[in-house]
């Protein structure tokens, strides 16, 4: 018997669709070893990583107050990586949506009238736009690539935030601290179940993600996105530009960060503050690689991504669990992810040598 | 069919299988390389000849069946030891870094290299010995496609193999070129080198070989000896049907210009681009226009330029029904009605992954109103994917199907049928029948005839000046970027042709690059 590896002529669609629950299942006996390793009850360890939290209804609100943004961002991103655009700098578009939007809400503070949010949302999407223009900007004038860019303007971004919150941003009776006003009443997204933080956010990230399913599988936009990532000859011949979709590509990406990002400040923070997020706009990279760059698969992903958040404060508070344990998760979750990505595009097989040609 | 005579046969395959999924590619194929024989593999695009010499180069492994080398079974575990056994191979696809010297790719190729200075020495003498002139200094983006291709022959000659396998070596050449490599192939030959031929030119193969072996569908359907049959005779053979011929319509074509170009001129993309210089001619409707050349004299710029890829410095530079389009791009040319059969199949006409339905899209929305206000109209995209289909007998399981899935014939048939269907006013197609088997290749032509019939102009950029001559009514030759002026092709002689093909390229002497790259490899 011999193992041996050979591309597939076709793409299994199962082996496609299949491969992110394995890839989770290998997670979870990869976790499995590394808490006993540590010296915690593995099984205890990995029920209130992965199961506790979904007993409750306020765990399973929570779920969904982390999964929005996640959704939101990756939906955005995932558009991008169709087209062969890799923006890996949400988590700065976000940050600058936030800023944006926290910018609206400061200046109409205590103000009365059901038009400040959607004016903040604006902002918010305007905010992320403009910080996506400039890797956009940089990368069809002068070809700069993009990951470099986006990346490093996120730095640029979170430290922007920290200037305004620092200073001129800072609430006055704030006794020093390095945060914004509280918003006022109609700056708040409304909660839509009593008790809990869970906010409009939600359900606005489904409908996002639905709208671009339409948008990439029905349109010609969509149609345009694909081919420029899977063939970019194919796709001058066509008489598509690149550079439109360069432009489209992170301006939707940036935009949905920033609206993300404005979500976040105006639903559970409800200020601004130095950090806004553990990350959202690193970790939808995850979601939109785990949900198969298909905005539906995204939804499930997004779930799963915020699970592991709340998974991982959960079993700090009740196993004790070091904190790191989340990012660990995470990175694993990817990797495993993409070693088993190969495994739809080529197979493995076990042959007997005897059925090749003679040896010598 | 190998007689137990007292001298083994090079190499002989017995009952060879390889089955991939979905497909037998190979089915019991059997049969023997005499030493310093030139046989021909003879076979259409799919019929399992290139799978079959992947395994006898140790690409691939048979399922079952059996390699004979000079009379002992042996197992060729990889291209490695294919090479120890003594085999070399030229693939149709050279595999050269471009801004590497010839030294430096060579010693690349070579399992044993000891020193690079013994190593020029040793393809100077190669390439001297056998008639394929090469400086081992000069840098591989300088070179023309033929010198190109004596880099990977001498490559495998350094090796002294006693089997050389050649994947349609001509179809990059100039007349002269291919003349000079059968001199090289003849000499080998009588040194007693083994060459396995593998063509679909069928003239060739009766000026070269000593014996052919026939595919067709994976399976051996016939041996025969080329220079006792006719072309047409082994064509049927290969295709086991009667070969239609193109119906060439009768008279002198006298349209209106559809299609006029006028001192069109553009940068190299790139430092190994061509850039085009002045370029300038007419195709008038109902006229099959030709340009020949030698690959990479700026044919894949030309057909940039004309498809509206790449647009041109002014809008009067390309006229289409005399409106001036130079600075329209390829979408708003193909909606005014200038269809165009990019050279490349997979990621250039068609989108490998995706399906038949989509690749209709990629070109036809708009002619053929596929889309609505920037909605696709999936069922009008699948009917039109299925017409075409049907209308050119396109082999596939359905318009679902991945373009990647069809084989290169049939997928050129999909994406010919797909412009000529759109019944544009001008057609540009590079390479039509490229790679493509016989009776694809005469499908194809015979759509290009009717479309012209039908007062289209026609543009056809080929290398194959063969295709050209049957279908062209006038032709012009591009070299280095520039056109030559048009000549009636009815009036044209095959080494007029073939001169203005070599141009510079070639025959001029050039200055040798910088040597000091030699000792950076070692």
């Amino acid at each position: 018997m011999s193992l041996r590896i050979e591309p597939r002529t076709e793409q299994s669609r199962t082996l496609l669709y299949l491969t992110p629950l394995l890839a989770v299942a290998l997670t979870v006996v990869c976790g499995f070893f590394i808490f006993l390793f540590m010296g915690y009850d593995p099984q205890a360890s990995l029920y209130h990583f992965f199961v506790s939290p979904l007993l409750t209804l306020y765990g399973l609100s929570e779920l969904a107050v982390k999964a929005g943004p996640l959704i939101m961002i990756a939906v955005g991103l995932a558009l991008g990586f169709r087209a062969g655009i890799w923006n890996i700098g949400a988590e700065g578009q976000l940050t600058m949506g936030a800023i944006a939007g926290g910018g609206v809400a400061l200046l109409f503070w205590e103000q009365q009238g059901a038009w400040i949010l959607p004016l903040m949302a604006l902002a918010g999407i305007l905010g992320g736009m403009a910080y996506a223009a400039i890797p956009a900007f940089l990368k069809t004038k002068f070809d700069v690539n993009e990951i470099l860019t986006s990346l490093m303007l996120t730095y640029v971004a979170t430290l922007f935030l920290s200037i305004l919150v620092y200073g001129p941003w800072r609430d006055p009776a704030g006794f020093n601290f390095p945060q914004s006003r509280m918003f006022s009443e109609w700056e708040l997204l409304p909660i839509i179940l009593e008790g809990t933080r869970l906010h409009l956010g939600f359900p606005i990230a489904v409908l996002i993600a639905i709208a671009a399913w339409v948008v990439l599988t029905k349109t010609v936009v969509g149609f345009e996105l694909r081919v420029v990532g899977q063939a970019p000859q194919a796709a001058a011949y066509a008489g598509f530009h690149r550079n439109r979709v360069v432009w489209l590509c992170l301006l939707a990406s940036g935009g949905l960060a920033g609206l993300a990002g404005l979500f976040e400040i105006a639903g559970p923070i409800g200020q601004l503050i130095p950090t806004l997020t553990p990350g959202y706009g690193f970790t939808a990279i995850i979601v939109a690689f785990l949900g198969r760059l298909h905005p539906i698969g995204i939804i499930f992903a997004g779930l799963m991504m915020a699970l592991s958040y709340i998974g991982g404060e959960n079993a700090q508070v009740e196993v004790g669990l070091p904190q790191a344990i989340t990012g660990v998760f995470q990175g694993l979750l990817l990797f495993i992810l993409l070693a088993t990505d190969f495994l739809t595009r080529y197979r493995i097989r076990f042959t007997a040598p005897a059925r090749e040609a003679r040896p010598a | 069919m190998s007689e137990p005579a007292a001298a083994p046969a090079r190499l002989e395959l017995r009952g060879i299988t390889k089955r991939f999924p979905g497909v037998i590619a190979n089915s019991e194929v059997s049969f023997a390389v005499g030493p310093g024989e030139i046989h021909a593999l003879l076979g259409e695009n799919g019929a399992g000849k290139s799978t079959l010499v992947k395994i006898i180069y140790g690409v691939l492994h048979a399922d079952e069946g059996e390699l004979i080398w000079q009379g002992e079974p042996v197992r060729i575990a990889d291209p490695k030891a294919a090479r120890r056994l003594g085999i070399g191979m030229v693939f149709q696809h050279f595999s050269l870094f471009e801004a590497m010297t010839v030294l430096e790719n060579v010693a690349l190729g070579v399992d044993d290299v000891t020193d690079l200075g013994t190593l020029a020495a040793k393809i100077e003498q190669v390439s001297k010995a056998y008639g394929l002139p090469l400086d081992p200094r000069r840098e591989v983006h300088t070179l023309s496609v033929g010198e190109r291709q004596r880099i990977e022959i001498v490559r495998c000659l350094l090796q002294s193999p006693k089997l050389l396998i050649m994947d349609e070596p001509t179809s990059v050449l100039t007349p002269q070129e291919v003349e000079r490599l059968f001199e090289t192939l003849r000499i080998l030959a009588q040194e007693g080198c083994s060459i396995l031929y593998i063509s679909h030119k069928l003239h060739e193969i009766k000026a070269l070989c000593d014996r052919a072996t026939i595919l067709r569908g994976g399976k051996v359907v016939g041996t025969c000896d080329p220079k006792a049959e006719t072309a047409r005779s082994m064509a049927q053979q290969m295709i086991g049907a009667e070969l239609r011929t193109p119906a060439r319509r009768a008279g002198t074509v006298a349209g209106q210009a559809r299609l006029a170009v006028r001192g069109l001129s553009l940068p190299a993309e790139g430092p190994f681009g061509t850039s085009l210089k002045d370029i300038g001619f007419e195709v008038r409707a109902g006229e099959i226009f030709g340009i020949a050349g030698v690959a990479g004299n700026g044919q894949a710029e030309l057909f940039q330029a004309l498809s509206g890829e790449r647009p041109a410095a002014t809008a009067d530079a390309i006229r289409l029904d005399d409106r001036p389009v130079g600075r329209v791009g390829a979408g708003g040319r193909r909606a005014q009605g200038l269809c165009a059969v990019p050279e490349e199949r997979n990621g250039h006409a068609a989108v490998p992954d995706m399906s038949l339905i989509d690749n209709v899209v990629l070109s036809a929305r708009q002619r053929k109103a596929l889309v609505t206000r920037g909605f696709i109209l999936a069922g009008r995209a699948r009917a039109f994917a299925e017409t075409v289909i049907k209308a050119f007998d396109v082999r596939t399981p359905g318009p679902t199907a991945a373009a990647r899935s069809l084989s290169g014939g049939n997928l050129q048939k999909f994406v010919v049928g797909r412009e000529v269907l759109q019944a544009p006013a001008v057609l540009i197609a590079a390479q039509p029948t490229w790679g493509v088997d016989a009776g694809a290749a005469v499908a194809i032509h015979q759509a290009l005839l009717d479309l012209a019939a039908g007062g289209a102009a026609i543009l056809v950029i080929s290398q194959d000046l063969d295709e050209l001559l049957v279908l062209t009514d006038r032709l012009a030759v591009i070299n280095g970027g520039a056109l030559s002026p048009p000549l009636p092709t009815a009036g044209a002689s095959l080494d007029q042709i073939g001169l203005l093909m070599g141009g510079l390229h070639g025959m001029a002497e050039h200055v040798p690059a910088h040597g000091s790259a030699v000792a950076d490899v070692a």
